[in-house]
C-alpha cells in the first residue's frame, strides 16, 4: 500500500527579551545556575507576575510578519502541573484567547513549486527551568535560570506530507524569527526547538491516522530523522496488523530513536483557567499598525529588492536571502564594493564553500563584509587576476590582513601587455604543429596555448587577455 | 499609663508634641503583647528587637520635625504579608520555616510611612476559615469572651486590637477575613475596593478576591492607615493606577440627604434577630442624621457563597500548587522520590481546610467539570456584581449585617464546614463584585459585639469612611473595650 505522512509543527521559540517574561530578572545565557531567578522566577510566597511589554510587541511582530490575526483582547491562562523545575506549580501560558491567531507562511519544495502551511495560532507562554540529573549523586539540581524565559510557541496546521516539508518549514519559521529580530534562534542553547506530531494514512484517505506527538527535537537534521523514523515506524505497525497508539514519544538523538513517554490515557489534565493575577493584553489598533510600520524587511521583499536593484538573479537573490546574517553581509560588501553580481558569485560561491569547510557561520567569517569588498574592488579594477584574487581571499581567511595589504606583501600584480605578447610570440614560434591544428579548425587548441601562456606568465597575465591576443595572433 | 485606650489619630497627636516618645509606646504595647497575648494566642511572632530599633529611628524623625501621622505608631502586621528576615508563616505548618527574603509592599509601604511593627498575627490558615481556628499556631481568643472564636481569618488582627494590645493592624479579606472578625470583635475594619492596595507579597488564596485592609478602633484611624496603604503598584498587575486621595479629607461630612439602601436579602431568616435589632437601631440612628433609608433587592445574592466556593478553591488549588517541598517551606522527611516528596510534603504541610479547598478547586477546574462549575461561577460573579451596579443608581451605601450571628463558640462549627462557610454569607457578594466594605461597631447582642456592614460603590472608600466616621461621632460602640484587657 502507498501512504502519505501527515505532520504538524509545535516550534517554541525563546523570545530576544532582555528581561523575563514575567519578571525583571536578566534572560541571558549560561549563568552559573540560579544567578538569574529572582523572587518571581522562583515562585517565592506572595510574589506576582508582571507582563514584559517588549514579548508582546515581539508576539505582534510575528503575528503580522505571517499575515495572521493579532488578537486585540488575548488572555493568559494557568496550566497547572507538577514538575520540580516549574516553581509556581504551573506555566502561565495562553489558552483561548492566543495573542496571534491564524496566518499562513510559503515554503519552497524541492521541485520548485511553491506550498503554503497554514499557522494555527501562535501563543505566549514562559518556559520552566532546567533539572540537572547528573550534576549530584542520586539528586537532582534545579536551576531556574530559563524560568520566565518568554517563548512564541507556533502551531502549524497538519499541511505537511513529508519530513522533507517540515524541515522546510523550520527553516522558514526560523529565518522569519531572525530576521524579525525576536530570537536568536540559537538551536544548541534551545532557543529554537519543536514538537513534531506525525501520523500516516492511506494514500487517498480523507480521515487524518491515528497521531504521535514526537518532543525534544532541536536541530533540522532530527526533525528529519525523527518524523522519517516515526513514520517507518508507524508503517510497520499499521502493516503488522495493529493500530498506532496515541501517545507521546521522546525522540534520542544519540540513540536515534523514539520511545513512548506517556499513552492518551496518562494524559495530564492541566486544569487551564485565566490567570488572575494578570489582566488580559489589551492591543488598539493604533499599537499595532505603529509595530506594521517598524517592521524589518522580510526575506520576500528583500529577494525582490536585491533582484530589481542590485540586478541579481532570483536563483542568487533567494539563496542570499534565506539568512539575515548572511543577506546583511552580502548587502554590505555590495555597497562597499560596488560590485553587486561580483559579490553575489564570491559570497554564495567562495566565501559559503569555505565557511562550510570550517563549520562556521557568517558571523563567524574570519573575512569581514568589508575586507570582501576591498578585494573585490582590486579585481574589478583588474588590479589583480582571479587566481589572485582567490589567493588573496585564502591569506584573508588566514588572517594575514586586508586584501592591500596582501596586494604589496605579496607583490601580487598583473603582468603588462608587452610582457604577455612577448609570451605569446614565444608560445606560437615554440609550437608550430599546433598553430596548424588550429588553423585546421582545431578550435580546442586554444585551450592548450591559454594554458601555457598562464603557465609561462607564472599566473600573472589576465586569461581573458589572453585569450583575446591569441585569438588575433592565431588568425 | 492608659496609653492603649488612644486611638491611633490621638497616638500620632502625642508623638508629635513629645508626650511621649515612640520608644515608650512601643515597650507599653509590647508589656501589653506579653502580658495579655498567652490568652489571646493573636500574635504568631512578636518582633520586639525590630519594633524597638524602628521606635528609635521614629523617635529620630520625630526630633528633626519630619514625622508623618504614622511616623512611630506602633502596628501588627497579619502574617500574611512577607517580612523580610522575619518568620512569614501564613497560619500554616507549611510557611513554619519560612522566612521572606523581601518585603511586601504594603510592609514597605508602612516602613516608608515610619510605622512600627509590633510583630506578625496569627490567622486562619492560608486565610481559609471564618473562626481563626485552622491555624497550625492554635486558635485566637475573642477578647469579649474567651471562650468565642474571633472570627477570621484575620482573627489575630481583630482580637489584638479589640484587646488594645495594637493600635492598628492590617488584614486581608477574600471572603469577609477583615469585616467578619472586625465585627466578631467589637472593632471598625474596611475591605478597599479589589485593586486599591497592592497583593504583591501578599501570600495568595484567592486571586482575584483577596484584597488588604486596616483594622482599627475608629473609621478615622481605618482612613489614616488606608493613607499609607493605598495606591498603584508595578509590581501588582491588578492593583488599579487612580489617584490616592486624602482619606480623612471628607470625614467631617454631614450626611444629609445620604441615601442607604437596606437589601431585603440581609434581613431574611438566617440573620439572628438579636443581630437584626442592633442593625436596625444603627439605620435609625442613621435617619437621625438626615439619611434616607431606601429598600432595595440584590436578587443573586443567594447564590454569593456557592458561586465563592467554586472560584475562590479553584484559585487557591493553583495558587498554593508552589508549596511543593521543593524549594522552601516544610519538606517531608527522607522522600523515597519525587511523587513521595510531593505527597506527603504537601500531606504533611497542609491542615484539613486547606485541603479541602485544594481537592473542590481542582475538582471545579479538571476536564468535564470546568464549565459545570468554574465558567458558570463567573456568569454569577457578573450577576451579582450587576444586581449592585443596579442598586448604586439608586443608593449612595448599602447597609446590612456583617454576620448572621455574634461570636461563636470555639469548636462549633469546626465539624460542619457548610456552617462555617455560612459565616460570610453578607460578605462574600462585594468580593466577587470587587466592591469595598467596612464593618463598624454598632451594639451588641448576648453580651457580644454586633458589627454594621456598609458597602460602598467602586473607590468610594472616602464615602464609606465619611459615612463610619459620623456615626461614630454619634455613638460610642467603637470606643468600647471588654474589661479584663484594660
Amino acid at each position: 500500500m502507498e501512504w502519505e505522512t501527515v505532520i504538524g509543527l509545535e516550534i517554541h521559540t525563546q523570545l530576544a527579551t532582555t528581561s523575563k517574561i514575567f519578571s525583571g530578572a536578566s534572560t541571558a545565557y549560561g549563568a552559573v545556575p540560579n544567578t538569574q531567578a529572582c523572587a518571581v522566577d522562583l515562585g517565592l510566597p506572595g510574589v506576582l507576575p508582571v507582563v514584559n511589554k517588549e514579548a508582546i510587541t515581539m508576539a505582534i511582530k510575528f503575528g503580522l510578519a505571517i499575515g495572521a490575526e493579532v488578537s486585540r483582547h488575548s488572555i493568559f491562562a494557568r496550566k497547572n502541573y507538577f514538575y520540580p523545575d516549574l516553581p509556581k506549580g504551573y506555566q502561565i501560558s495562553q489558552m483561548d484567547h492566543p495573542i496571534v491567531g491564524e496566518g499562513s507562511v510559503d515554503i519552497e519544495l524541492e521541485n520548485g513549486n511553491t506550498k503554503t502551511i497554514g499557522v494555527t495560532r501562535a501563543h505566549l507562554e514562559e518556559d520552566a527551568g532546567k533539572s540537572l540529573h547528573d550534576a549530584y549523586d542520586g539528586m537532582t539540581g534545579i536551576d531556574l535560570n530559563r524560568a520566565g524565559t518568554p517563548l512564541l510557541e507556533i502551531v502549524s496546521e497538519p499541511d505537511m506530507r513529508s519530513a522533507k516539508e517540515a524541515v522546510a518549514y523550520m527553516k522558514k519559521i526560523h529565518s522569519l524569527v531572525r530576521y524579525l529580530e525576536i530570537s536568536d534562534g540559537n538551536m544548541q542553547e534551545g532557543s529554537f526547538r519543536c514538537d513534531a506530531n506525525v501520523s500516516v494514512r492511506p494514500k487517498g484517505q480523507k480521515e487524518f491516522g491515528t497521531r504521535a506527538e514526537l518532543k525534544n527535537i532541536n536541530s533540522f537534521k532530527n526533525v528529519e530523522k525523527a518524523i522519517n523514523l516515526e513514520v517507518l515506524r508507524q508503517i510497520e505497525v499499521i502493516e503488522s496488523g495493529d493500530e498506532v497508539v496515541q501517545e507521546t514519544r521522546l525522540y534520542d538523538a544519540d540513540k536515534n530513536e523514539t520511545r513512548s513517554m506517556r499513552s492518551k490515557e496518562e494524559a495530564m489534565d492541566y486544569r487551564y483557567f485565566p490567570d488572575p493575577d494578570l489582566l488580559p493584553v489589551e492591543v488598539t489598533d493604533a499599537e499595532i499598525s505603529d509595530i506594521q510600520d517598524h517592521l524589518p524587511e522580510l526575506p520576500a521583499a528583500k529577494q525582490a529588492r536585491f533582484e530589481k536593484d542590485m540586478g541579481l538573479s532570483t536563483y542568487d537573490a533567494a539563496i542570499l536571502t534565506v539568512d539575515k546574517d548572511l543577506a546583511s553581509y552580502f548587502e554590505e560588501a555590495a555597497d562597499k564594493s560596488g560590485e553587486a553580481k561580483l559579490t553575489a558569485n564570491w559570497v554564495i560561491g567562495d566565501l559559503s564553500g569555505r565557511l562550510n569547510k570550517d563549520d562556521k557561520t557568517i558571523n563567524q567569517s574570519p573575512i569581514s563584509a568589508d575586507m570582501l569588498a576591498g578585494m573585490l574592488k582590486r579585481l574589478a579594477e583588474n588590479a589583480i587576476t582571479s587566481k589572485m584574487a582567490k589567493e588573496v581571499f585564502e591569506a584573508m581567511w588566514n588572517g594575514e590582513g586586508d586584501a592591500d595589504t596582501i596586494i604589496e606583501k605579496r607583490g601580487l600584480k598583473p603582468a603588462d601587455s608587452g610582457e604577455v605578447e612577448k609570451i605569446i610570440d614565444d608560445i606560437i614560434a615554440s609550437n608550430p604543429d599546433q598553430v596548424e591544428q588550429f588553423k585546421a579548425g582545431k578550435g580546442k587548441v586554444m585551450g592548450f596555448f591559454v594554458g601555457q601562456v598562464m603557465k609561462a606568465s607564472k599566473g600573472k597575465a589576465d586569461p581573458a587577455q589572453v585569450n583575446k591576443l591569441l585569438t588575433e595572433k592565431l588568425k | 499609663m492608659s496609653l492603649h485606650t488612644n486611638t491611633l489619630k490621638q497616638l500620632s497627636t502625642e508623638l508629635k508634641s513629645k508626650s511621649v516618645s515612640s520608644v515608650e509606646l512601643t515597650r507599653h504595647f509590647l508589656d501589653r503583647i506579653e502580658k495579655f497575648d498567652g490568652d489571646l494566642n493573636s500574635f504568631v511572632t512578636v518582633t520586639k528587637d525590630h519594633a524597638l530599633a524602628q521606635a528609635k529611628q521614629a523617635d529620630e524623625l520625630i526630633a528633626k520635625g519630619k514625622a508623618g501621622p504614622l511616623t512611630g505608631i506602633p502596628i501588627s502586621q497579619k502574617d500574611i504579608f512577607c517580612t523580610e528576615g522575619i518568620k512569614t508563616s501564613c497560619g500554616s505548618k507549611m510557611l513554619d520555616n519560612f522566612i521572606s527574603p523581601y518585603n511586601a509592599t504594603v510592609v514597605e509601604k508602612f516602613n516608608q510611612a515610619g510605622a512600627v511593627m509590633l510583630g506578625k498575627l496569627n490567622m486562619d490558615e492560608f486565610a481559609m476559615g471564618s473562626s481563626n481556628e485552622t491555624s497550625f499556631y492554635g486558635p485566637v481568643s475573642n477578647p469579649w469572651n474567651t471562650d468565642c472564636v474571633p472570627g477570621g481569618s484575620s482573627g489575630g488582627s481583630a482580637a489584638s486590637v479589640a484587646a488594645r494590645l495594637t493600635p492598628a493592624s492590617t488584614g486581608t479579606d477574600t471572603g469577609g477575613s477583615i469585616r467578619q472578625p472586625a465585627s466578631l470583635c467589637g472593632i471598625t475594619g474596611l475591605k478597599p475596593t479589589y485593586g486599591r492596595v497592592s497583593r504583591y507579597g501578599m501570600i495568595a488564596f484567592a486571586s482575584s478576591l483577596d484584597q488588604a485592609g486596616p483594622i482599627t478602633q475608629t473609621a478615622e484611624d481605618a482612613a489614616l492607615m488606608l493613607n499609607a496603604m493605598a495606591g498603584f503598584d508595578a509590581k501588582d498587575s491588578t492593583s488599579v493606577e487612580k489617584d490616592v486621595p486624602d482619606y480623612t479629607a471628607d470625614l467631617a461630612n454631614n450626611l444629609k440627604g445620604l441615601k442607604i439602601g437596606l437589601p431585603k436579602e440581609y434581613f431574611g431568616g438566617g440573620l439572628d434577630s438579636d443581630v437584626g435589632d442592633v442593625i436596625n437601631a444603627a439605620v435609625d440612628q442613621y435617619k437621625k442624621l438626615g439619611a434616607e433609608v431606601v429598600d432595595i433587592e440584590l436578587p443573586n445574592s443567594g447564590l454569593s457563597v456557592p458561586a465563592y466556593y467554586v472560584v475562590a478553591p479553584a484559585e487557591c488549588s493553583s495558587n498554593l500548587s508552589r508549596f511543593d517541598g521543593v524549594r522552601f517551606g516544610y519538606r517531608c522527611e527522607d522522600p523515597v522520590d519525587l511523587e513521595d516528596l510531593y505527597k506527603r510534603s504537601r500531606s504533611e504541610g497542609f491542615g484539613p481546610e486547606v485541603k479541602r479547598r485544594i481537592m473542590i478547586g481542582a475538582y471545579a477546574l479538571s476536564a468535564g467539570y470546568y464549565d459545570a462549575y468554574y465558567l458558570k461561577a463567573q456568569k454569577v460573579r457578573h450577576l451579582i456584581s450587576d444586581d449592585f451596579k443596579k442598586a448604586f443608581e439608586k443608593v449612595d451605601v448599602i447597609m446590612g449585617p456583617t454576620s448572621p450571628n455574634v461570636a461563636f463558640n470555639k469548636g462549633e462549627r469546626s465539624d460542619d464546614p457548610i456552617a462555617m462557610y455560612l459565616s460570610d454569607i453578607y460578605t462574600i457578594a462585594t468580593n466577587l463584585a470587587g466592591l469595598p466594605g467596612m464593618s463598624v461597631p454598632a451594639g451588641f447582642a448576648n453580651n457580644m459585639p454586633v458589627g454594621l456592614q456598609i458597602i460602598g460603590n467602586y473607590f468610594g472608600e472616602s464615602r464609606l469612611l465619611n459615612v463610619a466616621h459620623q456615626f461614630q461621632m454619634n455613638t460610642d460602640w467603637h470606643t468600647l473595650m471588654p474589661d479584663v484587657f484594660k
